[in-house]
């Protein structure tokens, strides 16, 4: 890339940069040791702990009062897990929940990011400011004030509908997931709306103009023209959307304190939490823990190739 | 959750160099009448989504505990925002402020040492050629894969075991672990930095330590503020980490106290408008710095790569 050339060791190594002299040669640990000691202590080291403390249970002694024991079960933890059916249908909650919030919210953020590019907005600065204020509040905060949106007692959304004679219970067992699924579409289509929205920019306005010569109206432009070229950034935002319902948590887990039908379990992370705090059980919540790793990074490498897989497939 | 899609603004952006603005009218001359009204019907109802829990926590905090139940909820009662921040400030020993510093501790004293780390690290991989370079960079890489939220339950019974558990560092130290920061700052070291500029210090004399620190640091200044703004958001959000983590109320952030607080409201009512005037104290500075900076770290968004 550098046109200068290298006067002095630069003919012996082709690498473009590298260490002045050998006396230096520490230099780059020096300045790497601290990331590398963290890494290993806090992000490497805990997923072996998880993987030690799976293997084993805490038993009481005798009549109960004699204290606890940790013993060795083996797989056993793994097995509680997977008979467990509360967990097991956590996931399927999650994965019902991601079929709906995903979708629904890359419509809304595209189609929202579609309008601010085109020339039909008045008042762009205000209204994309009020789609993305939502992502400057916290997700808890956020699950907060639903939440009393969500009560009929103080919700003027509710006492408005109240008014016209409907009075829907929000936080039903057959309704809280879909309250739950709206808490983070309002939180996130704001920054997925700002990243599209910036894709969408950066298209060579040219190719517009091609097209309008061509007879093709503006609608037409947008489906056949802008939204093929943003289609990368839209496949990498829902891969990251789908990773990130698979870790569901802050939102249930606060609208639990407003309603009954948000079991301890509702999602895989909330049992985990629940296992590890109420259950007293760590080596429970460990090693589901463990079982939620390995199902995300699945779900994670497949997506990654079946996006690469298409990539080949349209002759990139 | 926000990090892949980071990556994908940024090579969309990359493409946008080619840009030509100058045809922005021609989309002007298109536009018809009528389309126009039905977007902008559209924005409206978009708009009062978005903002509509934001106005009702606007007005709520500034009614009395029996006017939240009594009154309209989109109407102003009296006017009681003044004694409900009263309220809020010598609830059970001011408890409330001390959450509000043990955010600030957590968010802003975290993040400004996770850059720190993430900018020497980021720095190191760019500049320098060391033996197993490529394989920190693949280290970093990969275990951007491994959500936070799997790793806080491990994380936790590594703390407990290090005794680490309710105290200030068992939540900062964890934090400062963050490979998208390392990985941006790399980035951002390869493109604004140039080696040459690094020789040229050399000669003068300057050692490596102060080369970073003087030239290495500012140079990527820009980028490094984006990091910084995502390691303070990450943390500000925080929430499972922390409730495990954390049984003492004197060391709780704000987000777990305040759910805490609604938890509570079922048996003390009062608390529920101090846990909507606490949103609300806790919603607007954050909501502030986040809209006025916004054109500074939307550009180190989008544009930070391929500055240089």
């Amino acid at each position: 890339m550098t046109t200068v050339p290298r006067l002095v060791e630069g003919a012996q190594r082709p690498r473009r940069r590298k260490n002045a002299a050998g006396g230096k040669r520490l230099v780059p640990y020096l300045f790497i040791a601290p990331f590398l000691v963290l890494f290993a202590v806090f992000l490497v080291t805990p997923i072996f702990v998880a993987l030690w403390n799976s293997l084993f249970s805490a038993q009481s002694l005798g009549l109960g009062f004699g204290g606890v024991q940790t013993v060795f079960v083996g797989l056993d933890n793994f097995i509680r897990a997977f008979v467990d059916s509360d967990f097991i249908a956590s996931f399927g909650r999650v994965l019902l929940y991601g079929l709906v919030q995903v979708p629904v919210m890359m419509i809304f953020a595209t189609a929202l990011a579609m309008l601010f590019d085109s020339a039909l907005v008045r008042g762009k600065r205000f209204f994309q400011f009020a789609v993305f204020l939502p992502y400057a509040i916290p997700g808890v905060i956020a699950a907060l004030l639903w939440g009393f949106l969500y009560q009929p007692a103080v919700s003027p959304l509710l006492q408005g509908l109240q008014n016209l004679g409907i009075s829907p219970d929000l936080l039903a067992p057959g309704t809280v997931l879909w309250s739950i699924t709206n808490v983070s579409i309002w939180s996130y289509t704001g920054i997925n709306m700002i990243i599209l929205f910036s894709a969408l920019q950066a298209i060579p306005r040219e190719m517009f103009e091609a097209a309008r010569l061509d007879g093709a109206g503006e609608l037409r432009i947008a489906i056949s023209i802008k939204l093929p070229m943003i289609a990368p950034a839209v496949m990498l935002t829902i891969l990251s959307s789908i990773i990130g319902t698979l870790q569901l948590f802050n939102e249930p887990q606060v609208l639990k304190s407003v309603t009954s039908s948000i079991s301890s379990d509702y999602t895989p992370n909330m049992a985990i939490y629940a296992a590890s705090t109420l259950g007293k059980d760590s080596h429970l919540g460990s090693a589901m823990a463990i079982i939620l790793g390995v199902v995300t990074l699945l779900i994670s490498v497949v997506l990654l190739k079946s996006r690469s897989d298409s990539k080949e497939g349209v002759g990139d | 959750m926000s990090e892949a899609r980071l990556i994908a603004a940024k090579t969309e952006k990359a493409r946008g160099l080619r840009r030509n603005s100058s045809s922005k009218m021609v989309d002007g001359d298109r536009v018809s009448r009528g389309w126009m009204l039905v977007v902008t019907i559209a924005m409206v109802v978009a708009a009062v989504y978005f903002l509509f829990p934001v106005v009702w926590l606007l007005i709520a905090s500034t009614k009395s505990t029996g006017e939240l139940f009594t009154t309209n909820g989109l109407s102003f009662g009296e006017f009681h925002l003044f004694d409900n921040l009263a309220a809020l400030g010598s609830y059970d020993g001011g408890i409330y402020w001390r959450w509000v510093l043990n955010s600030i501790i957590y968010s802003v004293f975290g993040s400004i040492l996770t850059t720190f780390v993430c900018a020497a690290t980021g720095y190191a991989l760019a500049i320098y050629r060391f033996r197993g370079r490529k394989v920190i960079l693949g280290l970093v890489m990969g275990s951007m894969l491994i959500p936070g939220t799997v790793i806080a339950q491990p994380t936790y019974v590594l703390l407990v075991s290090m005794g680490l558990n309710n105290t200030y560092a068992g939540l900062l130290l964890p934090a400062l672990v963050y490979p998208f920061g390392v990985l941006l700052c790399y980035i951002y070291g390869q493109s604004s930095v140039p080696i040459e500029l690094i020789e040229a210090a050399r000669l003068d004399g300057a050692g490596e330590f102060r080369i970073f620190g003087s030239i290495g640091l500012r140079l990527m200044s820009s980028g490094l503020v984006t990091v910084l703004l995502f390691a303070f958001l990450g943390s500000w959000n925080s929430y499972m980490l922390p409730l495990l983590v954390l049984t003492d109320q004197n060391l709780m952030p704000l987000t777990v106290g305040l759910v805490g607080w609604n938890q509570s409201s079922i048996t003390i009512p009062s608390l529920q408008i101090l846990t909507i005037v606490g949103s609300l104290v806790s919603v607007v500075p954050i909501a502030v710095v986040f809209v006025a900076l916004q054109r500074f770290w939307r550009s180190g968004l989008t544009a930070g790569g391929i500055r240089g």
